[in-house]
């Protein structure tokens, strides 16, 4: 064949590719040092970051590459906060208790998800999102385990404020980098392929041989894996947690509006929206806490008639374009 | 000619309804078989059953010696069941090239993504869309949307294909185009099932035909018995169409309609 070489989309890298990577590793190493200048107000600021980031790309999997509207990031998140916890009041060591927390929660999810991933668009949204009002419920009221309505105290990190601020932060930029490295592979791989197939045609996929109801799983069990990391490392983080804190519905909401803001199914789209998010939440909204959430509302709702597509997948040089051109027409009027 | 797909008294009921009612038959290696009959007689039901969409309510499909019956389509599309969709199914967002890369990466087992690419292309330059590989699949036109569904079937590497009305919408020249695609996808040893309208396309193609009407199996043969099978005029084809056959080309046989 004459023309294979030449017009294969090659996968080499062309400084295009490289480019975001480049980024993302200036934005890591200034994240990295950042401690080292910064006070702990930053450093909470940069660990929120860093989570939201892992949440993002967690729900990515799922979301973004697999297209199933999953509310179920609580779900997870909790989950993992309340293994996490309940392990290292047991007395287990910190870093085991989190590991442990993570593979129960994947464990779950993938579970859970051969079940509710028989459901496809609203009834899967729906189903998703009870999961969390479930849990939350279980947790309320299995006080014997889980200490109800009262909370769960985790036993305080040793080595006071700073040296505590700096290890959560860095655990959770760990999270951050293993949840995009694991992002990185599925974007490449036959399973990232065989996901935006499901995505954009469910019964084509599976005409064309993709094992859908496999995908759909691993895909679930994906978003949830580093859920389950984040929530047992918060718990020990802020050392307390209580149901509704640890199974909220608006943080549900919030990581998949994160995801949309910077680009579904995209590697860097889930990174930059959060981050983004996170940031403009702590430095404007926080000032109208009465408006907290009607602001989320007008955003989540400026996002689907405007950015249907995220950041990430705006025309850039056709926006600038049509703004040269108004400027000339401006100046020409 | 040894035999690759035999269906046993398959049968599919929709509550009350037959809609496929103990139909047999079987495909040899390297066939062309039509499937003709009238709206709503059954025939992509049919296709649904043996690619395993659908569950049959009782019957078996033997395919390449091994009872299939119980299926799910991405199991059939591995083993070398190829079917196509009679509207066509695209992966709107990808490329032609990624449409048809999936075929070959998932169904055919390309190693590798590079791989399935290469592949890709040589069933792309085949149907004749490599000068639009790289353009969206959305942006084909009607024709060229059914080659790419043929491409990507044909990127499944499948022992038997089962043709869908690839060619309903497509304008005379189309189809001859078309029919010169099919003949060389049957020379490469394909087992093919059409399932078409279109007569001069089943008759110019098919060394055996089958009539499906209200779910039921009514005739079987070679194309000249078919046609003139009292049962199919009446059902189908009507009387018009078979004395035209009769008048037009009775020695000539089907080859030249």
């Amino acid at each position: 064949m004459k023309t294979n070489s030449s017009t294969l989309p090659s996968t080499t890298m062309t400084r295009a590719k490289i480019f975001p990577h480049l980024i993302f590793a200036v934005w890591v190493a200034w994240l990295t040092v950042m401690p080292l200048m910064a006070d702990n107000y930053y450093i909470r600021l940069a660990t929120f970051v860093c989570m939201y980031g892992s949440l993002a790309l967690s729900w990515n999997f799922i979301g973004g590459y697999a297209g199933y509207p999953s509310f179920s990031t609580a779900a997870f998140m909790g989950l993992g906060s309340y293994a996490g916890a309940i392990l290292q009041k047991a007395g287990m060591p910190m870093i085991l208790a989190w590991v442990c927390a993570t593979i129960f929660v994947s464990l779950f999810a993938a579970l859970v998800g051969a079940a509710i991933l028989r459901m496809k668009g609203h009834y899967f949204a729906i189903g998703s999102i009870s999961m969390v009002e479930v849990l939350r419920l279980i947790a309320s009221l299995w006080s014997d385990l889980t200490g109800g309505g009262d909370g769960l105290n985790v036993p305080i990190f040793q080595g006071g404020p700073d040296y505590a601020a700096r290890v959560f932060f860095y655990s959770m930029l760990v999270v951050m980098l293993l949840a995009w490295l694991t992002t990185l592979f599925v974007d490449r791989s036959k399973l990232g392929f065989g996901l935006r197939c499901i995505n954009q045609n469910e019964d084509a996929a599976d005409m064309v041989g993709v094992s859908v109801n496999r995908y759909k799983t691993i895909a679930y069990t994906l978003s949830a894996v580093y859920c389950g990391s984040v929530g047992a490392i918060y718990a020990s983080w802020v050392s307390y947690i209580a149901p509704t804190d640890s199974f909220g519905i608006l943080l549900t909401l919030k990581v998949p509006v994160m995801t949309m803001l910077g680009g579904v199914g995209t590697v860097y789209g889930p990174l930059i929206g959060s981050a983004l998010f996170v940031l403009m939440e702590e430095t404007i909204w926080a000032q109208f806490l009465d408006y907290h959430q009607a602001i989320l509302g007008v955003v989540i709702v400026l996002l689907i008639f405007f950015l249907p597509g995220g950041l990430l997948k705006l025309d850039y040089k056709k926006l600038f374009k049509r703004k040269t051109t108004s400027h000339t027409q401006a100046r020409r009027a | 000619m040894s035999t690759i797909l035999e269906v046993r008294d398959l049968s599919k009921n929709f509550g009350g309804l037959h809609a496929v009612k103990n139909v047999s038959f079987s495909l040899k290696k390297g066939e062309i078989v039509g499937l003709i009959g009238p709206n709503g007689a059954g025939k992509t039901t049919l296709v649904n059953l043996i690619t395993g969409v659908l569950k049959a309510t009782s019957g078996n499909v033997i395919f390449n010696g091994q009872d299939v019956t119980a299926q799910r389509p991405f199991q059939a599309a591995r083993s070398g069941l190829a079917r196509t969709f009679q509207i066509v199914q695209p992966f709107p967002q990808m490329t032609v090239l990624e449409n048809v890369t999936a075929g070959a990466l998932f169904a055919a087992g390309a190693s590798h993504r590079r791989q399935a690419e290469q592949q890709a292309m040589e069933h792309l330059e085949f149907v004749g869309l490599a000068p639009q590989a790289l353009r969206p699949a959305t942006s084909l036109t009607l024709p060229s949307r059914k080659r790419l569904e043929l491409a990507k079937s044909l990127a499944m590497n499948p022992k038997v294909l089962l043709l869908d009305e690839v060619n309903a919408g497509l304008n005379t020249s189309e189809i001859e185009q078309a029919l010169t695609l099919m003949r060389a996808i049957a020379a490469r040893g394909i087992t093919i099932m059409l399932i078409e309208h279109l007569m001069k396309v089943v008759l110019s193609l098919s060394e055996r035909i089958l009539v499906l009407h209200h779910g039921e199996l009514i005739s079987q043969g070679d194309p000249q018995t078919v046609i003139t099978d009292p049962r199919v005029v009446e059902a189908y084809l009507g009387s018009k169409f078979a004395a035209r056959q009769q008048g037009v080309a009775p020695t000539a046989g089907v080859a030249h309609v």
